[in-house]
């Protein structure tokens, strides 16, 4: 079975078309990055979260009433649903810490429960505390910052030694462009900044790679066997040659991420929607990016002689003979 | 074919091993199937997020040991002054790592610079006008400080936590200058409590009162001015309510480093007490000690508050015992903290997070869940589009996956929240290596290069492409490694040995596996891929 057969497309060509649409989508993440900000985690805010589970059918509205009588409101008060509906369970999260230091850091967790209890909802037990104080979320931030560009340069030093500096430049262009448009995405959709989504978003930095190095492996291949054609020519040959494969291997890690964000719980939430994001942006990047930028990097111009090829009958590699494939078993 | 006996072999062996090591320990405690101990031991551990319990990160507070510093090297000087007959007007403290001697007399100086020459291998010493001189505690000393200053917290944090009996603690310290302590104790609950062990100071002083009990701090000295080598301290009034104040000597006979041991005992009207034993060093100094004050009061300061200041009857070496107003828990958890040593500094707490056990649980469920799903939605795809080959693939990535519990159990790694995001992405990551080898055999075989041609050049061709694509994600998941705590760290051990595992697998045992389904037939013509 084969899903792209001897498909022989222009990716080159469409090399502007596709820069445009990235930048579009990176500049809308921007201006709503600029208007409304990136929600963040409690890891990075600070404060205090707590989980609650009522033992009584409770609603949003009811758990902010009795918040906001207890707690004089503020639009800092966070209340979520967490998890399935019918458990009724809720997040509460509250932007301040009691104290920064000291048992009082808790004091906060304690007001919340208190408000609770005189709100009349019932019985709930807490079960889950989670208190971060103000200075944490810096240094967290500086962290995962640097890890990012230590990845990107670790790739970069990896795929120049492997290959070219022109590849790894692509490599690393695609990866940062796989970066931005995830993080568009996540302002786009206002996901919380959480730890999860640095591991995925440092995961994707790593994974996002493969299908590019997949590619630049056929380049390199081609461009030994396809000296007289121009480089261009040899790119959009390789890219073709290994469409198939980008397709599958990207379908694959899709499928577990969509398995994730539906069935992984509350938790894993953003995790998943993160890697769903980056693992389609990898893919298209790979295809339509990394090597238009190895392209820009060396000049389209031909590799040894013959100009322009023109791109409709290219040769595949390897030739192929006639008979189409057959269906056979080996055992 | 000697040689594909072998790689059977291999093959055969290492499922064998990693389903012992990983996969049959679980199923052992799931289904109450025998298994030896050190089997069980080996259990795949699981982390807090899903487990349940406390997790904290306390920030240490290192200033507090360079002021201790230079307390305790002012004190001595100001004695070391004292009693060479130097008279100077002031000793002071300015912040944690400086301190000053004002007015030494001008026909005095060299006398002064002589005494104060043995304190400068820890202070650099700088004159300034009318006699006065500005000790600063020396960096190299103050970075020696704060490493021992945090090194002793996360030590008597350990101790504590031990003591209190919590299974598998993980104490550990991290953070960018290394002086912040992570505290996570799974299973424990009461969170409350676990702080207060962790975080009371637990400084035992026993200071001679030199004057007091008095009603206030006025009564005691009424000047304000309390003399040098002094201090006011304070505590409940042993008769009625209110509190007391006693001026002790700054400089304790023996303090909470001389214990040997301490434990809760009731005293002689029945009452929670704490008893104590002095190390024999200690003993032979506080007989000495005791019995050249016999009737004077003793303080005994914990924490900077007098629990009791009991009159000197007689010679006392090695025990004595703590009263106070104790509820039988606090007596016990007073032992407990004086037991294991004092904290030498302040602590603050920077992150607290308890996770109830059924949130732990539930994570778990949709995780299995999760799993399943994605393993199913892979095994489905692989075997529609790649046939029988597709049955390889899937047998090479249950492999993967039983290696990678296998080795994450064997080296004792923490299967957290994200880490069973990394194990279900693992299964989509994996099958990748398969697809790219496959890809390129079927490309093989349609120039012509016959089967067993064809599977060959297909592994060798693709070989270096995955070593590439492996390479480049260890990169960065050795980044991720660096950069997180706890459950992110998880999920990058996880991916790690995925990634690890899936290069033998999808490279050895896929190949094996191959190489044995076409082994018993003389011409392959065709291979359902």
């Amino acid at each position: 079975m084969h899903i792209f057969k001897n498909t022989n497309y222009d990716f080159l060509r469409w090399r502007w078309h596709a820069i445009a649409l990235s930048w579009a989508i990176i500049i809308i993440g921007g201006i709503m990055f600029a208007r409304v900000g990136m929600p963040l985690g409690i890891e990075f805010a600070g404060g205090t979260a707590v989980v609650v589970e009522f033992e009584q059918p409770t609603t949003t509205e009811q758990v902010r009433g009795a918040l906001d009588r207890a707690l004089g409101g503020g639009g800092e008060l966070v209340i979520q649903p967490f998890g399935n509906r019918a458990e009724n369970r809720y997040l509460i999260r509250v932007p301040t810490v009691g104290a920064e230091s000291g048992t009082a850091l808790s004091s906060e967790a304690e007001k919340v429960e208190g408000a609770l209890k005189q709100g009349g909802l019932g019985n709930f037990t807490r079960l889950q505390t989670q208190i971060v104080g103000p200075s944490v979320g810096k240094e967290l931030r500086s962290k995962a910052l640097l890890a990012t560009v230590f990845s990107l340069a670790g790739l970069l030093a990896y795929i120049a030694f492997r290959f070219q500096f022109s590849f790894a430049v692509g490599a690393v262009v695609a990866t940062v462009h796989d970066l931005l448009v995830t993080l568009a995405f996540l302002v786009i959709f206002q996901y919380d900044m959480s730890l999860n989504v640095i591991a995925a978003i440092l995961t994707i930095t790593g994974f996002s790679t493969n299908d590019t190095i997949v590619i630049f492996d056929r380049i390199r291949e081609n461009m030994r066997s396809m000296r007289r054609d121009s480089l261009g020519h040899t790119i959009n040959v390789a890219i073709n040659q290994t469409l198939g494969r980008t397709i599958i291997t990207s379908g694959t890690a899709f499928l577990t991420s969509i398995a994730l964000f539906l069935f992984g719980g509350e938790v894993l939430h953003g995790f998943a929607f993160t890697m769903v994001v980056g693992i389609l942006t990898g893919t298209y990047s790979s295809v339509f990016i990394a090597a238009a930028i190895i392209s820009f990097w060396r000049g389209t111009a031909p590799t040894r002689a013959a100009a322009h090829a023109p791109a409709s009958p290219a040769p595949q590699q390897p030739a192929r003979k006639s008979k189409p494939q057959r269906k056979a078993r080996a055992s | 074919m000697a040689n594909l006996r072998w790689k059977i072999l291999t093959v055969l062996a290492a499922f064998v091993i990693f389903t012992g090591v990983g996969v049959y320990p679980i199923l052992a405690d799931r289904f109450g199937l025998p298994a030896p101990a050190w089997l069980k031991a080996k259990q795949l551990k699981l982390g807090l997020d899903l487990k349940g319990g406390v997790h904290l990160v306390l920030q240490v507070q290192t200033e507090d040991a360079l002021r201790f510093e230079s307390e305790r090297q002012m004190d001595l000087l100001r004695e070391e002054l004292q009693r060479q007959g130097i008279n100077v007007s002031g000793v002071k403290l300015i912040d944690s790592t400086h301190f000053t001697v004002e007015g030494v007399p001008a026909e005095k100086d060299a006398e002064f610079r002589n005494v104060s020459t043995e304190f400068q291998t820890n202070f650099d010493r700088s004159p300034g006008a009318g006699g006065a001189y500005t000790f600063t505690m020396r960096p190299n000393i103050a970075v020696t400080l704060r490493e021992e200053a945090v090194t002793n917290a996360r030590q008597t944090i350990e101790r504590r936590v031990n003591e209190l009996g919590v299974a598998e603690p993980t104490i550990a310290q991290q953070g960018t200058n290394n002086d912040q302590i992570l505290v996570q104790l799974p299973g424990e609950t009461d969170v409350a409590h676990a702080k207060g062990i962790i975080q009371s100071t637990g400084r035992l002083e026993l200071k001679l009162v030199e004057q007091g009990p008095a009603a206030s701090k006025e009564e005691l000295v009424p000047g304000g001015v309390v003399p040098s080598g002094m201090e006011i301290v304070s505590g409940a009034a042993e008769a009625g309510g209110g509190t007391s104040y006693y001026m002790v000597k700054r400089v304790p006979v023996v303090s909470g480093v001389d214990l040997k041991n301490a434990r809760p005992t009731p005293d002689e009207n029945n009452r929670p007490a704490v008893s104590f034993t002095l190390s024999n060093d200690a003993g032979r100094r506080f007989g000495t000690f005791t019995g050249a004050n016999i009737g004077r009061l003793l303080a005994i300061v914990l924490d900077g508050r007098i629990q009791s200041a009991p009159r000197i009857d007689g010679r006392i070496t090695t025990d004595g015992r703590i009263y106070g107003s104790f509820t039988p828990q606090e007596a016990q958890d007073l032992a407990l903290i004086l037991r294991s040593g004092a904290l030498l500094t302040g602590m603050s707490y920077l992150e607290e997070q308890t996770i109830g056990p059924s949130l732990g649980a539930d994570a778990i469920r949709s995780g299995i869940i999760a799993s399943l799903v994605g393993l199913l939605l892979v095994v489905a795809f692989m075997l529609v589009y790649y046939k029988l080959s597709g049955v390889n693939a899937v047998i090479a990535l249950v492999f993967n996956l039983v290696i990678l519990i296998g080795l994450m159990s064997y080296i004792g790694a923490v299967m957290t929240l994200p880490g069973i995001a990394g194990f279900v992405l693992t299964m989509g990551i994996g099958v990748d290596s398969n697809v790219l080898i496959f890809e390129r055999i079927k490309e093989e075989l349609e120039a012509q290069r016959g089967v067993r041609a064809s599977i060959n050049a297909g592994f060798s061709r693709v070989f270096w492409t995955l070593v590439d694509t492996h390479f480049a994600a260890l990169i960065s998941v050795a980044f991720l490694f660096n950069f997180g705590s706890g459950p992110i760290q998880g999920f990058a051990v996880t991916l790690f040995f995925g990634l690890i595992s899936n290069l033998f697998t999808s490279i050895f045992v896929s190949k094996t596996l191959f190489e044995v389904a076409l082994a018993r037939r003389h011409q392959v013509a065709t291979l359902s891929i």
